[in-house]
């Protein structure tokens, strides 16, 4: 693959917009499950797929995040330096443990705020229900048939594969055919709380843009709000602005999927990261540890000590002092303790203080 | 929002000499709005065991930020204001590339919240016209926030905000007091690596060092400042 990161994303992202083309076309069938009312939605998916693969190809190609994900390989799959370790533990476990609680639980944010974390469960886990439902039925990979002999029996094929039969009386109907207006209540849950976090809370208020923390939210809002009209439509006003409603329902749907790859709803793909560091850092701590220049005392890994002189390198900067008696000392080999207390001390040394 | 001419015509100076150790800074620092009760200056004690210099250290806020280019998830940002933020909540992937690349080694990070959080200069009051909290309550002015011609005025020192680390300069927002006859702070390492000794000279050409009279014990300040011997206190 080319060494330009510009050409490499844009042959990830070309490749994942055609696998995306390829899943749709023989996961339904050869077109014959697609759902040609949901064409632009498709269109949306496949465009999306591109920016998305190409913003985290460019991304992922970054000196320091390119760093962690080839370590996290390495630590899956072997290779890369070895330093003196005791007893670390196995990367692939690590890195599911914080699937686990990072991904799913999301522990951390519950660590900042209950409130938030209540805020950004509702909203994640309704997204993320809605989006499990409306790409397998948009790419045609799954759809509903009837009994031959009953109508009141509904099966479940995805992928040309009857996975479950249920009546449309049962519970399960109801939550099946309701999914999206039960992800929906969720979301309005999750965006209520983040308003008001977003009128409320001084620090955000202070600091937030309308790019990344106001557009995201109007944008999940608008999916919402006309998604659940367009159920209160065909339930309670015999389909009244239906027609027009699918249409502002779906710009609202294209609209957000193609603020993903560039807002800060990008995060959920960045956050793979986060389980190469998680496994990265369980690692360094049982392995042998840098001791600073200054106060003598262990600071990080030593790993992660030359891994960040590897990553200053590549960025073209360089902190490389060279002592009188000719030999190099490396900033980095100095904690960040050490550099508070070296800056006032070159302070009052040059003030004759 | 204030207006840009605020942040241009108002700078952040840092004269860590003048340090006092009261911790006002720190206590102050807890109670802005971005920062959510946690301190983000750090109050350097540089040699504990032997001696009572303390440094405040708040983010230097640079040009060019080394956090912001270490940082895997693109989580560090700058604004129009030059202010350098606190990682992007839902981006930080807590590895701590930039509280070990930082220069001056000023980010925080705080695992329980998976978050590196840093001064900011106060953003919620600054973003308002307001001086940032630790400015505020410094009683000594070691850190000041105002206008230039107002410090040049009343200070001897200058104000620089280039630092040369080895082989790379890094510029900053904030400046930083020194000689008159320094264009900038190099700093130097090697007179300051473990194994050498922190000690201060025997004589000191600065101020006269009240550090071990009693508090408030004015005939002997009075005697230090004319430069007459005064007897040591006993401990």
């Amino acid at each position: 693959m080319s060494q330009n990161p510009k050409a490499r994303a844009f042959t990830v992202g070309t490749s994942l917009s055609l696998a995306t083309v390829a899943g749709i076309y023989f996961g339904s069938g050869m077109l014959e499950h697609f759902d040609p009312a949901l064409f632009w939605y498709a269109v949306a998916s496949v465009l999306a797929a591109y920016a998305v693969g190409y913003r985290f190809t460019l991304w992922a190609s970054r000196p320091p995040s390119r760093m962690y994900f080839k370590r996290g390989m390495q630590m899956i799959f072997g290779g890369g330096p070895k330093y003196k370790s005791n007893n670390a533990p196995s990367a692939a476990g690590e890195i599911a443990k914080s699937a686990a609680t990072n991904f799913a639980a999301q522990n951390f944010i519950r660590e900042r705020s209950y409130f938030r974390w209540i805020m950004h469960l509702c909203l994640s886990g309704g997204c993320t229900l809605a989006f499990a439902v409306t790409f397998p039925l948009v790419f045609g990979w799954l759809h509903f048939t009837t009994a031959p002999d009953n109508a009141e029996i509904y099966n479940v094929v995805a992928f040309g594969v009857t996975v479950r039969t249920f009546s449309i009386h049962s519970i399960e109907a109801t939550l099946a055919f309701n999914a999206l207006n039960i992800s929906a209540v969720f979301v309005l849950i999750g965006l209520f709380m983040a308003g008001y976090r977003r009128l409320t809370d001084a620090g955000e208020r202070a600091t937030q843009t309308f790019y990344e923390d106001i557009l995201p939210l109007i944008l999940i809002a608008a999916v919402t709000v006309t998604g659940i009209a367009l159920t209160i439509s065909y339930k309670f006003f015999d389909g009244l602005y239906h027609g027009s409603m699918v249409w502002v329902h779906l710009l609202s749907v294209v609209a957000l999927i193609f603020y993903i790859p560039f807002g800060k709803l990008f995060h959920m793909f960045q956050r793979t990261c986060a389980l190469c560091v998680t496994a990265y850092k369980k690692k360094g701590a049982k392995e042998e540890q840098a001791t600073c220049l200054v106060t003598g005392e262990e600071f990080a890994s030593q790993r992660h000590v030359d891994d960040l002189k590897i990553v200053l390198d590549e960025l073209g900067l360089n902190y490389r002092f060279t002592t009188e008696d000719g030999k190099e000392v490396h900033y980095q080999d100095i904690s960040p303790q050490g550099r508070r207390r070296l800056i006032a001390l070159n302070q009052g040394k040059l003030l004759k203080r | 929002m204030v207006s840009p001419s605020f942040f241009q015509e108002n700078e952040f100076f840092l004269d860590q000499s003048r340090c006092i150790g009261c911790q006002a800074c720190v206590q102050a620092c807890a109670e802005c709005d971005t920062h959510r009760g946690h301190a983000m200056i750090h109050l350097e004690y540089i040699d504990r065991p032997t001696g009572v210099q303390t440094a405040p250290v708040v983010c230097m806020h640079c040009e060019d930020p080394t956090c912001a280019q270490v940082c895997p998830a693109d989580a560090i940002k700058q604004d129009d204001d030059g202010i350098v933020h606190s990682a992007a909540k839902p981006r930080c992937v807590s590895c701590s590339n930039c509280v070990i690349a930082c220069p001056f080694g000023v980010p925080k990070m705080n695992n329980g919240y998976e978050l590196m959080m840093k001064c900011d200069m106060c953003y919620d009051r600054t973003s308002l016209g307001k001086k940032p909290m630790c400015a505020t309550v410094c009683p000594s002015d070691a850190l000041y926030f105002g206008k230039r011609e107002d410090i040049e005025r009343i200070r001897q020192e200058k104000p620089v905000n280039e630092f040369q680390f080895g082989l790379q300069t890094v510029k900053t927002k904030v400046n930083m007091m020194t000689a008159q006859e320094n264009e900038n702070i190099p700093v130097d390492v090697a007179d300051f690596m473990a194994g050498a000794t922190f000690t201060l000279p025997e004589t000191r050409t600065g101020a006269p060092d009240v550090a071990n009279t009693a508090v408030f014990d004015l005939p002997e300040i009075v005697k230090l400042a004319k430069n007459e011997p005064v007897e040591e206190l006993q401990v």
